[in-house]
């Protein structure tokens, strides 16, 4: 076999937000680095993050890291780690005034310092009132970060390989990490990055699910590699969802539809919310509303020829009204959902949004395999930051603008980490593990050799209904237990899938398969965990867990304040403690979650 | 008149049509389906310039929130916004 090898002291794979600020941290510290991605830099999909990145700065009123650090581990539901909540807190002031000075254009107060403004579970003196401490670049907050850091880093001479593909880790006998295969969409060439230090930056998979805000490329690629390469997937059955998505295509709707006399109703046409909650009605917050739609399809009284979905009706209103104080609802609705809301009401649904757990590393970036609190055994050479790694800092239930805060802190603290590193290794590498490389090679002739095998799409659709359908944003016992042997089923089918384009040349049909059986990796991590964790915790809810004085909300902390570790050798799940071990001040002390 | 355009860059651009936001990949999805198989080189050549655009101004653009002054590129903005 005859691969070529490129050598870096540093290669990263993915070049959004964090990607792109570890890679900034390593070459300017002079270290010859290669960033990998599927698509150009400024188009990964941190460019969809509007609404800002939170920092006690205390421009506009008085804040302070401890009461963010407070609001970051309550919105997790006591499941984030408290020595990485308290890391990222501290930082946030100094890597967002880096930001700045890297030529980010934060809107400004008329002093001149960053504009400040509140966002839902911000608070001051620990959960008194809302504070001022989302700072963003007008609706483009993570499009302007994405700009700022990709010039800086041509700048520091970052080398770019762009529309290229990781396939696989590569970890030597002894568990430690020796860079990637990857493979260049243009040729279809398979080439090995070797490296000292290798860190995945790709993201989030919500492609999952039937319907996810995520963008196409958010296939979950650094999960499905490090699954593969036997490094466990950390609480993957926690994900943030948004009630009202448009059915079968994911873009949202915003809540205001339902604060502006938005109603939902069911296949009869009735008015369900009033059944669920008779005083809020349609305004009820977003867990009650999302649980009453599961609810209504779950017993079949969903919409549409699956009845997959129930529908937003504000055929009632005022047209002038939905023009002017719903702008973009009727052409988002019609445009993506093929109807005119002042005619017919919107199909929605229950979306995904975010992901909460991914590959388990440390507050520095270092992925870790250690089934106890102190981050001990770590995996050499392998490090992971943003929505893909799982520090945690946002536990069971990410707070809004902590995530670009995510990319910005651990992105730095990786970059950090890896330079330390790279430092104490010789300066020869050592021989690749050929075998790693034959396995990823096999994997692509598989794919291409294949005959009266699965077509991808099918499988594709297979798995996100599965998803969609059994472990959603509100969960069911049986449907989960049904749901494991489903996504297993489907597994079965991923492995036989077929392509009819063989051909070399920006092959999209082969990129898809690839991405494929990444996304199924994390499908299953979803499903099996969520099936074992018996309790209602954060973004993770369930119908058996019910809200009594000992488990209130149905959080069991006697057996479930822990994180779990699925791997995918026999879908095998441990579990660690969760860290209450801040790093200067006192744990944040268990209380009930609310708001 | 298609066969005119390289089917090597017709792949290429096929791939480029994946952006950072949903939306985008949403519409670009069906103007791939229904429309980009019948591009004109020019509309073709109209099509790869818009594809440089950051995915913001691109959406504003699809979305009819601003126009473009750029002749040359009306009519794949019309077809974008009609698919």
């Amino acid at each position: 076999m005859n691969v070529p090898v490129r050598h870096f002291d540093a290669v990263i794979v993915g070049a959004g937000g964090a990607g792109m600020r570890a890679a900034l941290q390593l070459s300017e510290a002079g270290l010859k680095t290669a960033v990998i991605s599927k698509v150009f830099p400024t188009r990964s999909h941190t460019v969809a993050a509007q609404g800002g990145v939170s920092a006690s700065l205390g421009n506009s009123e008085k804040d302070h890291w401890h009461w963010h650090m407070y609001d970051t581990v309550k919105g997790s539901d006591w499941l984030g780690d408290q020595d990485a909540i308290e890391y990222m807190c501290r930082e946030a002031p100094k890597v967002v005034v880096e930001l700045e000075h890297f030529g980010m254009p934060f809107d400004r107060n008329d002093d001149g310092t960053i504009y400040q403004r509140p966002f839902g579970g911000h608070m001051s003196n620990f959960g008194e009132k809302p504070v001022r401490r989302a700072c963003a670049a007008a609706d483009r907050t993570g499009h302007a970060m994405l700009h700022a850091l990709y010039q800086r880093n041509v700048r520091a001479n970052t080398q770019f390989f762009v529309e290229w593909m990781a396939l696989d880790l590569i970890r030597d006998a002894d568990g430690n990490v020796q860079g990637v295969v990857a493979m260049e969409m243009e040729t279809s060439e398979i080439v090995v990055f070797q490296a000292k230090a290798t860190l995945f930056a790709t993201g989030g998979a919500g492609r999952i699910y039937a319907s996810s805000t995520n963008a196409f490329i958010n296939t979950g690629d650094g999960l499905g590699m490090a699954a593969r390469a036997g490094i466990p997937l950390e609480d993957m059955e926690f994900w943030q969802f948004h009630p009202t998505g448009v059915a079968g295509a994911g873009v949202l709707i915003t809540e205001g539809v339902r604060g502006e006399g938005g109603i939902l109703r069911n296949s009869d046409g009735e008015r369900f919310m009033e059944r669920y909650a008779p005083n809020a009605k349609d305004l009820a917050s977003r867990d009650v509303v999302s649980r009453a739609m599961v609810t209504e399809i779950n017993e079949g009284r969903g919409c549409g020829p699956n009845k997959d979905h129930v529908l937003l009706d504000i055929t009632h209103l005022d047209p002038e009204v939905i023009m002017s104080k719903l702008p973009g609802i009727r052409e988002i609705s019609i445009k993506f959902a093929g109807v005119d809301p002042i005619k017919a009401p919107i199909p929605v649904v229950p979306t995904c949004h975010y992901q909460m757990g991914g590959i388990p590393t440390n507050y520095k970036g270092e992925v870790v395999l250690s089934t106890t609190d102190n981050h001990s055994d770590i995996v050499k050479g392998f490090y992971a930051a943003g929505e893909c790694a799982c520090a945690s800092v946002h536990g069971a239930n990410r707070l809004g603008t902590n995530s670009l805060l995510d990319l910005l802190v651990f992105g730095k603290s990786s970059g950090n980490s890896m330079i330390d590193f790279i430092k104490t290794q010789p300066e020869n590498l050592p021989e690749l593990n050929m075998a790693a490389i034959e396995r990823s090679v096999a994997r692509v002739a598989r794919l291409d050799g294949q005959k009266n095998g699965t077509n991808v799409h099918e499988a594709r659709s297979a798995m996100q209904r599965t998803m969609q359908a059994h472990c959603g944003v509100f969960r069911f016992k049986d449907m989960l237990a049904q749901g494991v042997a489903k996504i297993l089923e489907v597994e079965e089918m991923i492995k036989t899938i077929e392509i009819a384009d063989k051909s070399k040349v920006f092959n999209t049909a082969r990129l898809e398969a690839l991405e494929l059986e990444n996304l199924i990796e994390v499908a299953k991590a979803t499903m099996i965990s969520a099936n074992a964790r018996t309790e209602s915790r954060g973004a993770h809810v369930r119908d058996d867990a019910e809200d009594t004085p000992a488990n209130p909300n149905g959080r069991d902390d006697q057996n479930w304040l822990k994180h779990t570790l699925w791997h995918r050798d026999g879908n095998k799940l441990d579990y660690k403690p969760v860290n209450m071990t801040p790093l200067t001040v006192e744990a944040i002390a268990l209380k009930t979650r609310s708001y | 008149m298609s066969e005119l355009i390289d089917p090597i860059e017709k792949k290429r651009v096929r791939w480029r049509s994946r952006r950072g936001l949903l939306e985008l990949d949403l519409v670009l999805t069906r103007f791939l389906a229904e429309r980009y198989d019948q591009l004109t080189p020019d509309e073709f050549a109209a099509y790869v310039r818009i594809l440089d655009l950051p995915d913001t101004e691109f959406l504003e653009l699809v979305n009819g929130k601003v126009e473009t002054d750029d002749v040359t590129l009306a009519p794949i903005v019309a077809m974008l916004r009609s698919v």
